[in-house]
């Protein structure tokens, strides 16, 4: 096949736009799926050749990433968010009938290439869903006669950006700010701050408020930067730290359902994260920085260049900040590309480096040897919103809030069944009873506190408090009242988990899966009390025996609802002697198709 | 000035500066099961089968660094359960047809299967649908029985020095792609003399024509078990590659 010239330009342009430089292949890979709603063969074929790249290695980050696809996608690619609150909002009826109404399903491209169809892992839109993204962009607040309008735009092939601005309005949602969005700092107050004190003593300050990461694991903050600045070590014990460069990356990649409020961070305080990462860097030595932004946060991007083009121009960022001589530091944005897996800090280097997000192995940690195996220092984009808080405010304006383990405040993302879903901001110590009362929640059955990952809770746990020392969590809070089956929530996360396992190694790739098997097979009506059993050893071993978070994590839905809700599963066993462990009747399907038959001599009863 | 000394199992090992704990293992002649380490090759950690427990705590052995004094435990009853649990999860991702397959009595897979007890399959099979390459002349790619330990990969890139293999997909859909334009082995670099092309330690990837010359009852581990023979070979590649 020969390709035309004007193609092979425009993958070329987009190759040298981004300086031939390896570690951009997932950025040049984005562009060229924007162009060409997909990565055509020729068009892997020319990236590889001038990144000088093996074509499999291209190919292997093309597959890896669910935003990314080899297979032709429409001109109008719509994705409708699989969170389960979505699910819950009606989202799987909404696909049903936007599928019907464009006569295509989903996973499936329409044969005139129009439009194509989809689900996804969480949007990040779960307090005003049902949520979705068209051509990357959020679509929120989705009903019925919402979609009857899209598919007029879709059938006269309106371009997206003259769709209805109302479509993609997403609100910050802020229900109850505290500590930080309450008094957010003025642009430049913790620079000056930074400048006027010396870093040594705005160390001091961010090692006294207490701030521990605020992404989940909890990490002290002051300490990852510390280690950061003096590692790494040779094997005699001498410092390496003059040969070394340093990098500060905020994690964006606020990959984990039920979170967004890194989305309104980065909406309406971007200057204050953007800031702590310029504070970050003046105390490690980095010059060179990352916002690595989940790929469905696009529509964010436009006004975070704006940002980082404003903070240049009042040197805020650049060469010499605010005058002092060596204070060199600036930031560059990378987008992800649908992938979970990428929130977990190594995984996240090797995508910034280009490659397929697969966690490393640690040690060496990422302050030892991060990106291009250079110290590098990764927090979450509320950890830097606090340290410009702290930078500017002091640490015992910090320190004074929240438990003795958990200082300062700690901002959550409510979704799910309560009146009013959205941003919450407590100090630490809060209860979860304290917090269903506020957002108005009624008839709670539970709630599933830090998303898939983190773990459900019940009613007799509602006096529990938010901290790292009881109920940890990087900022998800989703509420099902009683009318929501357990089951169903499992069998979304336990799902999810399996789409999202990375491969890597065994017990991930394969226990997820055999997970979701098993899972699906009690919900379908298939399984007996042995099966519980096998379940729960299975989990155990995922949770002791996998590489990284996300597999240590990808079997506590199934855990914590054996452990909270029992009841829910044997409910689902049908009383009979002997239980086949598949559908009898359904596995005689391809045989009734060949040969053409349907009556009831060709069907088995279970 | 260190002693550079730790346990395995109650027994003093010493290791080097640098070594991983197996390293530090197979150099003392202890083994530790394993499908996806190669002396030769750079430790990559994911089959997960060398999973030891180091002063508490579960870790890789093959990619874990050895420490002065560290307490590790190998030979344990919950680890090799584990291990089991392992081989199985292999065995059902795949199609693995031991009966059917020319690696009979030579494949590490099969070997460690015997070697830790295992009498069935415990998971529902996944029976995925996998692509065989059989263009290449002398080698054959049977993707069925991938087990995605990457040491074709890492042959060829730190062996070899060609690029010849790679992992695509995501989890489950993970699978073996080969780097020629035609996306098959006849185009690729690969030759039969390749570590690449004979790395693998299950059937996978084989030298064609040779599948029988040795009958099945006299194959490597229908003689020996795995343990015997991997610490007599991979001590003499270790101290040949490390010293």
């Amino acid at each position: 096949m020969t390709w035309s010239e004007s193609k092979q330009e425009k993958v070329l342009a987009i190759v040298s736009k981004h300086e031939i430089r390896q570690t951009r292949l997932l950025q040049i890979l984005r562009e060229v799926q924007d162009e060409f709603h997909c990565v055509p063969k020729n068009a892997l074929e020319i990236v590889a050749a001038e990144l000088g790249l093996a074509r499999t290695k291209v190919e292997g980050v093309v597959q890896f990433y669910s935003l990314l696809s080899l297979e032709q996608q429409g001109r109008f690619h719509i994705l409708f968010s699989d969170s389960i609150t979505d699910q819950f909002q009606g989202s799987r009826e909404l696909m049903d009938y936007l599928s019907a109404k464009l006569g295509v399903k989903p996973g499936q491209t329409r044969s005139d290439g129009k439009v194509s169809l989809g689900f996804t892992s969480c949007t990040g839109l779960c307090d005003q869903g049902p949520a979705g993204l068209v051509n990357g962009h959020w679509l929120s607040r989705l009903n019925e006669s919402r979609i009857d309008r899209i598919v007029d735009l879709v059938e006269r092939e309106v371009p997206v950006s003259s769709w209805p601005l109302e479509f993609f309005h997403v609100e910050d949602n802020i229900q109850s700010p505290g500590l930080l969005l309450q008094s957010p700092i003025d642009q430049g107050e913790a620079l000056k701050q930074l400048v006027r004190e010396g870093f040594e003593e705005i160390f001091m300050e961010i090692n006294r408020s207490g701030l521990r990461g605020r992404g989940g694991a909890g990490f002290e903050t002051a300490w990852k930067w510390r280690f950061c600045a003096e590692g790494p070590e040779d094997y005699s014990g001498s410092s390496l730290v003059d040969k070394n460069e340093r990098f500060v990356v905020c994690n964006a990649d606020e990959g984990e359902p039920g979170t967004f409020k890194d989305r309104i961070l980065l909406n309406s305080y971007a200057h204050q994260v953007f800031e702590g990462m310029t504070v970050c860097a003046g105390i490690v030595g980095a010059k060179q920085g990352f916002l690595y932004l989940r790929g469905e946060y696009l529509r964010l991007r436009p006004q975070l260049e704006a940002i980082l083009a404003n903070r240049r121009a009042k040197n805020f960022l650049g060469k010499s900040i605010l005058g002092r001589n060596g204070f060199d530091f600036d930031i560059e944005i990378h987008m992800g590309a649908g992938a979970y897996v990428c929130g977990e800090e190594s995984a996240l280097i090797e995508s910034l480096e280009g490659k397929r997000g697969v966690p490393r192995v640690r040690p060496p940690y990422p302050i030892d040897r991060g990106y291009l195996d250079q110290p590098t220092v990764v927090n979450n984009v509320e950890t830097f919103a606090a340290v410009a808080a702290i930078a500017a405010y002091g640490g015992a304006w910090f320190a004074t809030q929240g438990t003795d383990k958990s200082k300062g405040s700690k901002i959550i993302s409510i979704s799910g069944d309560c009146e009013r879903p959205g941003i919450y901001e407590y100090d630490f110590g809060i209860s979860i009873a304290e917090i269903l009362m506020d957002c108005g929640a009624e008839n709670t059955l539970a709630v599933q506190v830090g998303g898939p990952s983190g773990g459900i809770i019940s009613g007799k746990e509602y006096h529990r408090k938010l901290a790292f020392e009881d109920l940890g969590t990087g900022g998800s809070f989703m509420i099902f009242n009683k009318k929501r089956d357990v089951l169903e929530i499992v069998r979304n996360f336990t799902h999810f988990f399996a789409h999202e396992s990375c491969g890597f190694c065994t017990p991930c790739r394969v226990g997820t899966t055999l997970l979701k098997n098993e899972v699906d097979k009690i919900c379908d009506g298939h399984a007996t009390s042995l099966d519980l059993v096998g379940l729960s050893s299975l989990a155990k071993f995922i949770k002791t025996a996998s590489h990284c978070g996300l597999g240590q994590s990808a079997a506590n839905p199934v855990l914590g609802s054996l452990s909270h809700f029992p009841q829910a599963y044997k409910d689902r066993f049908k009383d009979v002697v002997f239980e086949p462990g598949f559908d009898l009747d359904e596995s005689l399907e391809t045989a009734r198709r060949m040969s053409a038959r349907d009556d009831p001599w060709a069907h088995l009863e279970q | 000035m260190s002693e550079n000394t730790l346990t395995i199992d109650g027994k003093p090992v010493h290791f080097k500066d640098g070594d991983t704990i197996m390293e530090a293992a197979i150099r003392a002649g202890i083994y530790i099961p394993h499908l996806c380490h190669d002396p030769e090759l750079k430790p990559q950690g994911n089959c997960k089968m060398c999973e030891v427990k180091v002063n508490g705590r579960n870790c890789s052995a093959c990619t874990f660094p050895a420490a002065e004094g560290q307490k590790v435990l190998n030979n344990i009853k919950e680890l090799n359960e584990n291990r089991r649990i392992i081989v199985q999860m292999l065995f059902v991702e795949g199609n693995h047809l031991c009966p059917g397959c020319e690696k009979s009595g030579n494949c590490k897979l099969q070997a460690i299967a015997y070697s830790v007890g295992m009498m069935e399959y415990r998971f529902p099979l996944i029976y995925p649908k996998r692509e065989m390459d059989t263009s290449h002349p002398d080698i054959l790619l049977d993707r069925n029985r991938c087990i995605f330990c990457e040491m074709c990969v890492r042959a060829g890139r730190e062996v070899d020095g060609k690029e010849v293999f790679a992992i695509s997909g995501r989890g489950i859909g993970n699978h073996l792609i080969v780097n020629s334009p035609s996306g098959l082995l006849k185009d690729s670099l690969l030759e039969v003399t390749d570590k690449a092309a004979n790395v693998c330690p299950v059937g996978a990837i084989i030298i064609k024509r040779h599948g029988f010359e040795v009958p099945i009852g006299q194959r490597i581990y229908d003689k020996k078990q795995i343990a015997e023979v991997s610490v007599a070979t991979e001590k003499v590649l270790e101290e040949k590659v490390h010293g």
